[in-house]
């Protein structure tokens, strides 16, 4: 039976993630939390709105409402790597060779390891960032596609062009797919070598939260009743296929998704709090955790696939054993 | 669920530069009304004071993928509002200025058509702010000036102390001529009373109308209705300002206008496919549409308000007795064919 580790804290679990093996949960307000030999607290940001797990350095890059960048490494330390100005940090990436990317407004950031930072503006707000897995590139999200960008040489960007708003974006970990969720319950994507078009769209809600599984066979999503898990085993990936349907529920939506780092199994988190495992293959589902105070926000396998930590829109965290 | 917190209410500040909105946002910010507000500018710029919970955003409209050109909404609203809701504890309520030349419609919709906004926030009321020196010219040289009117619940025509009263009178007939619905306030230096602008539940179907006496009631000298000899309306005169059937105003032709229709019970099954058809047609036109229907055997006033082609009624209240079971409509928009509208509508009475 899987046992449940709570940590109840006050305020919305940005991210929640493993850190040198050790559970840390950075919340709205800025406060990063973390269990180790129990409960521990550091200040980030002053109010905290985007974060992303930089694998590659095992630390948590953070963007906020100080328009400050910082990382967070296991232990409690916080480091400022970037400031720009009043305005809000509202997306962060972290790339290749200790890069990282953040945006505020109209314009991004690409700050390298050596602190030089360099920057790209956009006629419209960037609304997202990720950066590819092969190489110094990265992309925005933006209204009407997405732009890439090669930070590390001149050059003109190349501009991927689909009408609507495009607000969260992913690469595929072959850097062959780009991903974007939209302002319309759908994804889009790009095949990068030819360009060719995919349209993902039948959600009855917005999709907030993707995962890739391992090697990228299949992209797992929110935004339905089910997780939506799309085959990218094929050259032109889900293309005319049908997407997984999985741990399907009447009366609640899935509002988080974490693919298993190694088998073909997803954990589910739900609006109501409650978080599940289902395998690709059979759809068979454990329970995890019974629902809770909050919707799932943010969920991290650990690397010996053993636990999950977990954070919520209401404050009630926590760690998942499968194994117990 | 996260989704139990109440519904925080959205202002909405319309207004060209000058017009007064940054001392009005001052004022909201600094007296000693016991609310918080999170503020939402443009721009930083003339807010002279250091609050956390001001945020600078950049206008973002985005269409909506659907094909409909008048479904759109603003992208960093979106964002911002997301980001300000994780930490609901901060603020009672939001303030959202738009820049001078900001269509209202995208900021308005927002609040309707993003399931994430609409859980946890409600659109309050918008306010314009109009100066009345400088809004004879703005009108004629711009389409925004005369949309962020057409547009409000509220309107504060301020720095009235640098106009004539003849001047001012004018100016006000002009803004009644655009939106005979609106909530009009005399003010110099922006001193309206603030519970005036803030928490009017304007978009509130069980307030909206309520609290509004002065809409429908006070206004059947419409501009465009022509009463017939058999006419059986009141043509009361009150307010003391004059009919301006058909030509509000010298100031400005006026481009926006309003229809206000008035019939008896409606017949449920003519009258919802009529409303539906007529917003979905006229849809682009339409900026506003407010409405309280008498539907034939129903003991409840149904309320109505739109935009654009979004529209909302619900059921609000008994009909008290001896009230009149009447039912008003206005809509406020541009190239309305007022005669066809009056019409359909008529013929969606009950028999």
């Amino acid at each position: 039976m899987p046992t449940v580790a709570p940590l109840d804290l006050e305020g919305h679990c940005v991210a929640a993630v493993f850190l040198n093996d050790v559970p840390h949960f950075a919340l709205a307000d800025g406060a990063i939390h973390r269990l180790d030999n129990g409960q521990k607290t550091v200040q980030a940001n002053d109010g905290l709105l985007a974060a992303f797990h930089d694998s590659a350095n095992d630390r948590l890059i953070t963007g906020g409402e100080d328009g400050k960048v910082f990382a967070v490494k296991a232990g409690g330390e916080v480091n400022e790597l970037a400031s720009a100005g009043k305005k809000w940090i509202t997306s962060v990436a972290a790339g290749p060779q200790g890069a990282i990317a953040y945006a505020s407004g109209k314009t991004a950031f690409v700050r390298f390891a050596d602190g030089k930072t360099k920057e790209f503006t956009h006629p419209r707000s960037v609304e997202g960032l990720a950066f590819s897995p092969k190489g110094m590139r990265f992309a925005a999200a933006r209204y009407n596609g997405a732009t890439l960008h090669f930070p590390a040489a001149e050059g003109k960007p190349v501009e991927l062009e689909w009408a609507g708003a495009h607000t969260g974006i992913t690469f595929s970990p072959d850097g062959a797919f780009l991903i974007t969720t939209m302002q319309e319950n759908a994804l889009h994507g790009w095949k990068l070598v030819d360009g060719k078009h995919m349209r993902m769209s039948g959600y009855p809600g917005k999709v907030k939260s993707l995962s890739w599984s391992v090697k990228g066979k299949w992209l797992a999503s929110s935004g339905a009743p089910a997780a939506i898990v799309w085959p990218f085993q094929a050259k032109d990936g889900p293309m005319g296929k049908a997407p997984l349907e999985l741990g399907t529920r009447g009366n609640t939506m899935v509002t988080c998704v974490a693919c298993h780092p190694s088998q073909d199994v997803v954990a589910i988190g739900y609006e109501d709090g409650m978080v599940i495992a289902a395998r690709f293959a059979d759809a068979k589902e454990v329970l995890l955790r019974r629902p809770g105070k909050g919707a799932i926000t943010s969920m991290m396998w650990d690397k010996e696939e053993r636990r999950i930590v977990f954070g919520s829109a209401a404050g009630d965290c926590g760690v998942i054993d499968i194994t117990a | 669920m996260s989704d139990a917190q109440t519904q925080i209410p959205v202002t909405v500040l319309t207004g060209y530069l000058g017009a007064g909105k940054t001392t009005l946002l001052n004022r909201i910010l600094s007296e000693n009304h016991g609310k918080r507000y999170a503020v939402i500018v443009n721009e930083f710029g003339e807010i002279g004071i250091d609050n956390d919970l001001i945020v600078e955003s950049d206008e973002e409209i985005y269409e909506m993928n659907n094909g409909c050109v008048c479904c759109t909404v603003r992208g960093d609203l979106i964002r911002v509002v997301e980001g300000l809701m994780r930490r609901p504890g901060r603020f009672d309520a939001i303030v959202v200025e738009t820049t001078g030349l900001a269509d209202p419609v995208p900021v308005a919709q927002t609040f309707f058509m993003d399931d994430d906004v609409r859980t946890k926030t409600k659109l309050d009321a918008v306010v314009a702010l109009v100066d009345a020196k400088h809004l004879p010219l703005r009108l004629k040289d711009s389409k925004e000036a005369e949309d962020q009117i057409a547009f409000a619940d509220v309107v504060v025509l301020n720095k009235t102390d640098l106009v004539t009263p003849e001047e001012l009178e004018k100016v006000e007939a002009t803004i009644r001529a655009i939106n005979p619905a609106a909530k009009i306030h005399r003010t110099q230096r922006s001193g309206v009373a603030l519970d005036e602008v803030l928490d009017r539940g304007a978009f509130d179907l069980s307030r909206a109308l309520e609290n509004d006496p002065h809409f429908l009631e006070a206004h059947d000298h419409d501009h465009d209705h022509e009463c017939g000899p058999d006419c059986d309306h009141d043509h009361h005169h009150h307010d003391g300002h004059d009919h301006h059937h058909h030509h509000a105003s010298d100031i400005h032709d006026v481009t926006v206008k309003s229809v206000s229709l008035r019939g008896g019970e409606m017949d449920p099954k003519k009258f919802f496919p009529w409303i539906e058809k007529v917003t979905q047609m006229e849809g682009p036109n339409i900026l506003r549409l407010k409405g309280i229907i008498a539907l034939k055997g129903d003991e409840d006033r149904y309320v109505l308000q739109g935009v654009h082609m979004i529209l909302e009624g619900d059921h609000q209240r008994a009909w008290k007795d001896g009230e009149k079971h009447e039912s008003r409509l206005v809509f406020i928009g541009r190239d309305l064919d007022a005669e066809r509208l009056r019409k359909s509508f008529e013929a969606c009475q009950a028999a």
